[in-house]
């Protein structure tokens, strides 16, 4: 409840929001936690596997039970922490993993049967029968157990993700990191600082101690406001780090929109929703606190039971007293200050209970030293403890126990690149090891320094380190005042005593467990936490690691620091993987390649096909045409009879110059391109190192020392790579320099009977057989641009490639589609260039699929015996050349069934159909016009000497099953007149 | 017959203007990739501050003014943008004809760094990457060509091919950083 004139947050102005459909007032600048403790709800959730009631145990973003959901649909978010969630108008939550309420779940029967689900319970019973276990157990245990869901629905709000730099990246903006950034700021270093809370000041937010003679958080708000006037500071709230990677970058996530009502980060509003952030610092000051840890003892996780420290937040930022009655249980002294301040708010304190007999005692309120808290009772909210002394037990009546253990060091961005932290004696806590991330340095409480001048102090201190390595003069040191206790603890981790004494509240592991674990001789940390879950949840364990360890230590008769911790990973705090995707969704999930003919293609309404990142036109239906064949048949006919334009700009393009450039193409190519011609143009193949076909294409020679290689649209990047390792790395002495002109030049295929008489009259040059003939090129000019005319074909027909700068591209199209048209041809697209080029039995990357030899293609005189070549040595392994290798050869049906399809595996007809008997597969088919019948390539186990014969083709995946007479893969005009006439 | 109609790669895209920020389409003249050969870098040098009036730029940098610039644009390999290299460059480089190849545009505006912050993983800061600076670096999923050509201004240049994606990605994250006040 609200204490009057109590907090920071004085005249703010009322929020309305619901929680499980009730609607109540918080104020601006709350959490959801601090306002549902506001208004006095302390069941907020059911734990994980006993769906035990839960209440709010942090105040941050370690809060392992307060996890409720927000949203619906797409932006659904389940596990928000209702200690970091802002609260605003309208804000909707719910509590999860309860059915049908949070007050009347019925999966807390679970709770009756914990004595059967402790740790391994899952390893032992569920492991017979086997297959039980993916059909029954495991979908029935995922129901009963689990947080948070998601909706399944594809998240409709923007992510992004970012890129910063800096001299000194701060890390956290409580006493320490302000102080860091301060001194840096001043000394002129570009700084950011980083803070996951939505305002700045860290524990000054929280405690009423001094600072330079005023409260905290003005000495905090007086330090902001410095930095927020100068250019070289960058203040980042909101923003967690959630990991430490190499050479000083480290990841942290933006909650940019999370604070305010869900219309603000749909797609309309442009403004994203979370932003993840890459941010690379010269240096690094880690000031990330420390973390309270609970005690363990029995039924320790009833709502109401929180940390001391949270509940000093409560009180002193938010003004929000979580209890009208509280007790304090510790074994420290800065947890006297709950009761302190509690008290100086007009709260009652039932009393402090100190496990210490030296605990210190004064003050208006009672302390209870050398006693401990060993139980509690309260249905769904704490209504009082009992505790045990050396008088035995006693019990309180009490809605509110503040609990603190001591301080955990928030150490784990130290432990991101593999250190271990040290466990320091004194202050029962893991610290960081010097120099665990390079150029990182830790100050304040997560360094184990755990007063507010020792938090300052070494803020400066840090920053002055990296000022002096990064050649900057530290301003004159201007350190406050401020508390100087010494940090008095005495261990306590687990009260003794029968029952369940919880660890880790997410994943419901209870000290029991951990003891069992080491019982059944998981004694290894390591192997403890995989046994019983322990820090496995979503929160990593952050409230709990160390307390685990700590039992496990003394179940096992070592010391905390024989023991050592678990690892720890990135990321810090959760992260949505909307965040780390980053805006790669719909358009922005690959860059869209679109070609000069695109809008035309458009137009036409050409249905689009995806070629890598290219879009290219499939096929263009005309009135009448209801499906794709038609189309195709029609397109396919028209070239083999007049003429047809098709875009093939996406083919690589590769200019070639230089004195050796020759030299460098024989070494590339497995046949000689030293000898072609200028004005000529030759079919080319390329190895991989191992012998394997890389790709194939065409070598125009342009000049002596100029030549332009052609590529596959699927291996462009592949060939252009691999020329720069030839030329960087196997022949560097070479003089030879090459560049790619893809882009530079669209180019269409004009192709069929009709194509010179096309070109003729378009072309200031004349097209003759002399002036190009087959495999000549040359420049061309069209409508006075200057351009490249190659007499290449793809379709087996009388055909030119024609390319022009491509700025022209689109309006060359039209006039080439005008001409066409004129010509009773027309536009074609890939589904029938695809056609044209299986009837020649031209092979595409469907046939070099990796595994083919030059040989298994019939292309093994193309192998230069006169020079060396990549892949030569390897190509002459004896596998490469054995006779029973599987063969390119083409395929017709030869019975009844016609279908031939692409991916069928090929048999012997009279053999059975396995495995054992397959002689190969088809890799192309098509229905081929010219020839009235289906039509495949495919490869074939001796496939050359089986011409002739009848394999059976079966397709499992379509049911296609049919008799194919072995052919020739030349189709059509196999003596090749219609190209060359 | 009707000429040929040419067209930029980011017709009908561009202008775009977010919050203060703009996006335009250069329209630079020529582009011609040039790539010494052996030996040739010293002599090319010469023969492009005597042709061209700008030395060849270092790794990293661009020589020359708008209209007249030389970028460096990979390994042994500038960029020459604006006017036709002269003939004599040849006999030290290889030239090859880049004016079709790419998008080229301009971001200007206040925010430019924090816009390209959002999709370029370099360092752009003003002190870091000045003035005459230029990288060739990824945005968001293209290969790109960045140089600094004023205090507040970026010429930014990806494939032809892609210049609706850049115009994408680019719009994207203005709006994204305008929509953050």
């Amino acid at each position: 409840m609200r204490r009057p004139g109590v907090g920071l947050n004085q005249g703010a102005k009322p929020v309305t929001f619901s929680f499980n459909g009730r609607h109540m007032m918080g104020l601006e600048g709350d959490t959801l936690a601090a306002a549902l403790l506001a208004n006095d709800v302390h069941l907020v959730g059911r734990s994980f596997k006993y769906h035990r009631p839960r209440g709010i145990l942090t105040a941050g973003s370690e809060e392992p039970n307060a996890l409720v959901t927000i949203g619906t649909g797409g932006q659904q978010d389940p596990n928000v922490r209702a200690t970091q969630q802002e609260l605003y108008e309208g804000l909707e939550a719910r509590s999860q993993n309860c059915w049908p309420s949070v007050e009347r779940d019925v999966m807390a029967l679970n709770d009756l049967a914990a004595p059967f689900l402790g740790a391994g319970f899952y390893y032992k019973t569920f492991m017979w029968p086997a297959p039980l276990w993916e059909k029954l157990y495991e979908p029935l245990i995922r129901r009963a157990a689990g947080l948070g869901a998601l909706s399944g629905e594809p998240d409709p709000d923007r992510y992004e993700k970012a890129y910063a730099f800096c001299d000194v990246l701060v890390i956290g903006a409580g006493p320490a990191g302000l102080m860091a950034a301060l001194t840096a700021g001043r000394a002129g270093a570009d700084v950011i600082l980083a803070e996951e809370d939505s305002r700045m000041g860290g524990r000054l937010l929280a405690e009423r101690e001094e600072v330079g003679g005023r409260p905290g958080h003005v000495w905090a708000a007086e330090v902001l406001a410095e930095l927020e006037a100068m250019d070289n500071v960058r203040l980042m709230p909101r923003t967690a780090v959630t990991g430490a990677y190499d050479h000083g970058t480290y990841g942290a996530l933006e909650r940019v929109s999370h604070h305010l009502p869900r219309t603000h980060s749909l797609k309309d509003s442009h403004r994203p929703r979370e932003c993840f952030w890459r941010i690379v610092a010269k240096h690094a000051v880690l000031a990330a606190g420390a973390i309270e840890r609970p005690v363990a003892f029995r039924n320790n996780d009833r709502p109401g039971i929180m940390m001391a420290g949270a509940v000093r937040a409560y009180l002193n930022r938010w003004g929000v007293a979580p209890g009208e009655r509280v007790t304090i249980f510790a074994n420290n002294d800065q947890a006297h200050r709950t009761a302190r301040d509690l008290h100086d708010a007009g709260v009652h304190v039932a009393a402090v209970i100190d496990s210490r007999h030296d605990a210190p005692d004064g003050g208006p309120f009672q302390v209870i030293r050398g006693a401990q808290v060993c139980d509690s009772a309260g249905r769904q909210r704490l209504e009082s403890i009992t505790l045990r002394s050396v008088r035995g037990e006693e019990k309180i009546q009490t809605d509110c126990l503040a609990m603190s253990g001591g301080w955990n060091p928030s150490v784990h961005l130290t432990c991101h690149l593999n250190a271990r932290p040290v466990w320091n004696r004194e202050a029962l806590a893991f610290v960081p090891s010097p120099g665990a991330v390079p150029g990182l340095v830790a100050a304040g409480a997560c360094n184990g320094t755990f007063s507010t001048a020792g938090a300052l102090r070494e803020g400066a201190e840090a920053a002055t380190s990296v000022l002096e390595a990064l050649g900057l003069r530290p301003p004159a040191s201007d350190l406050p005042d401020a508390e100087d206790d010494p940090y008095r603890i005495a261990a306590l981790w687990a009260v003794p005593g029968k029952g369940r004494a919880w660890l880790d509240f997410q994943n419901d592991v209870t000290v029991k467990d951990v003891r069992q674990a080491a019982g059944e001789n998981f004694r290894s940390v390591e192997h403890m936490k995989r046994y019983t879950t322990q820090g496995m949840a979503t929160d990593q364990g952050k409230n709990s690691n160390v307390a685990a360890l700590a039992v496990l230590a003394d179940v096992t008769g070592r010391t905390i620091a024989e023991t050592g911790t678990t690892t720890f990973r990135p990321p810090f705090v959760p992260v949505s993987i909307g965040a780390m995707g980053g805006g790669a969704a719909g358009q922005g999930f690959k860059p869209q390649r679109f070609l000069t003919s695109h809008a035309e293609n458009e137009a036409r309404r050409a249905h689009q096909l995806e070629v890598g990142l290219w879009y290219r036109a499939a096929y263009f239906p005309q009135p009448g045409e209801t499906n794709w064949r038609q189309s195709c048949d029609r397109e396919a006919a028209m070239v083999r009879k007049t003429v047809g334009i098709c875009d093939v700009s996406t083919l690589g393009k590769i200019d070639v110059q230089g004195a050796d450039a020759g030299k460098f193409l024989d070494f590339l190519y497995t046949n000689t391109m030293s000898t072609l011609k200028p004005g000529k143009v030759r079919y080319g193949l390329m190895l991989r190192e191992d012998g394997f076909v890389m790709d194939d294409g065409t070598c125009a020679r342009l000049d002596d020392h100029h030549f332009l290689v052609t590529t596959t649209t699927a291996a462009a990047g592949e060939v252009m790579a691999h020329m720069e390792f030839v030329s960087q790395v196997l022949r560097p002495d070479w003089d030879v320099r090459f560049v790619s002109v893809t882009e530079q030049w669209a180019q269409f295929a004009v192709a069929g009977p009709k194509s010179r008489a096309l070109l003729n009259g378009l072309l200031e040059e004349e097209v003759t057989g002399e002036t190009w003939p087959f495999m000549g090129c040359g420049a061309a000019t069209v409508q006075g641009v200057r351009g490249r005319l190659f007499r290449i074909s793809f379709s087996g027909e009388h055909a030119y490639e024609l390319a022009v700068p491509a700025r022209y591209g689109e309006s060359l199209y039209r006039l080439l589609l005008n001409r066409a048209e004129a010509l009773e041809g027309g536009p074609y697209g890939m589904e029938a260039l695809n056609v044209l080029r299986i009837e020649k039995g031209l092979i595409t990357h469907a046939e070099i699929n990796g595994t083919v030899t030059a040989g298994d293609l019939g292309l093994q005189g193309m192998m230069s015996s006169k020079k060396d070549f990549i892949g030569k040595a390897m190509a002459g392994r004896e596998g490469l050349l054995a006779d029973d290798r599987m063969q390119l050869v083409g395929l017709k049906p030869a019975g009844a069934a016609k279908e031939i399809t692409a991916g069928a595996h090929l048999f012997a007809p009279g053999d059975p159909v396995e495995r054992v008997y397959d002689l190969g597969h088809v890799t192309s088919a098509a229905f081929s016009p010219a020839l009235g019948h289906p039509i495949g390539l495919g490869f074939l186990k001796e496939g050359r000497s089986r011409i002739g014969e009848t394999v059976r083709m079966v397709d499992h995946m379509r049911g296609a099953d049919t008799l194919c007479e072995v052919v020739s893969p030349v189709f059509y005009d196999p003596e090749g007149e219609r190209a060359r006439g | 017959m009707a000429d040929l109609i040419a067209k930029s790669p980011c017709d009908g895209l561009l202008p775009v203007t977010v919050g203060g920020m703009k996006l335009t389409e250069e329209h630079p003249g020529q582009m011609w990739s040039i790539a010494p050969f052996k030996g040739q870098q010293k002599a090319l040098d010469e023969a492009l501050q005597a042709a061209h009036g700008m030395g060849l730029p270092s790794v990293n940098r661009a020589t020359g003014k708008a209209g007249n610039r030389a970028l460096w644009f990979g390994r042994d390999m500038i960029l020459l943008i604006g006017p036709e290299p002269d003939r004599r460059l040849a006999d030290h480089a290889a030239l090859t004809d880049q004016s079709d190849a790419w998008a080229v545009v301009k971001l200007e505006g206040e925010r430019g760094e924090d816009v390209l912050a959002r999709l370029v993983p370099v360092d752009l800061r003003p002190q870091v990457f000045k003035r005459g600076h230029t990288l060739r670096t990824e945005l968001k999923h293209m290969m790109a060509s960045i140089t600094r050509i004023g205090a507040q201004s970026f010429q930014i240049m990806v494939f032809r091919s892609m210049a609706r994606t850049l115009v994408h990605d680019l719009k994207t994250a203005m709006e994204a950083v305008a929509a953050r006040g």
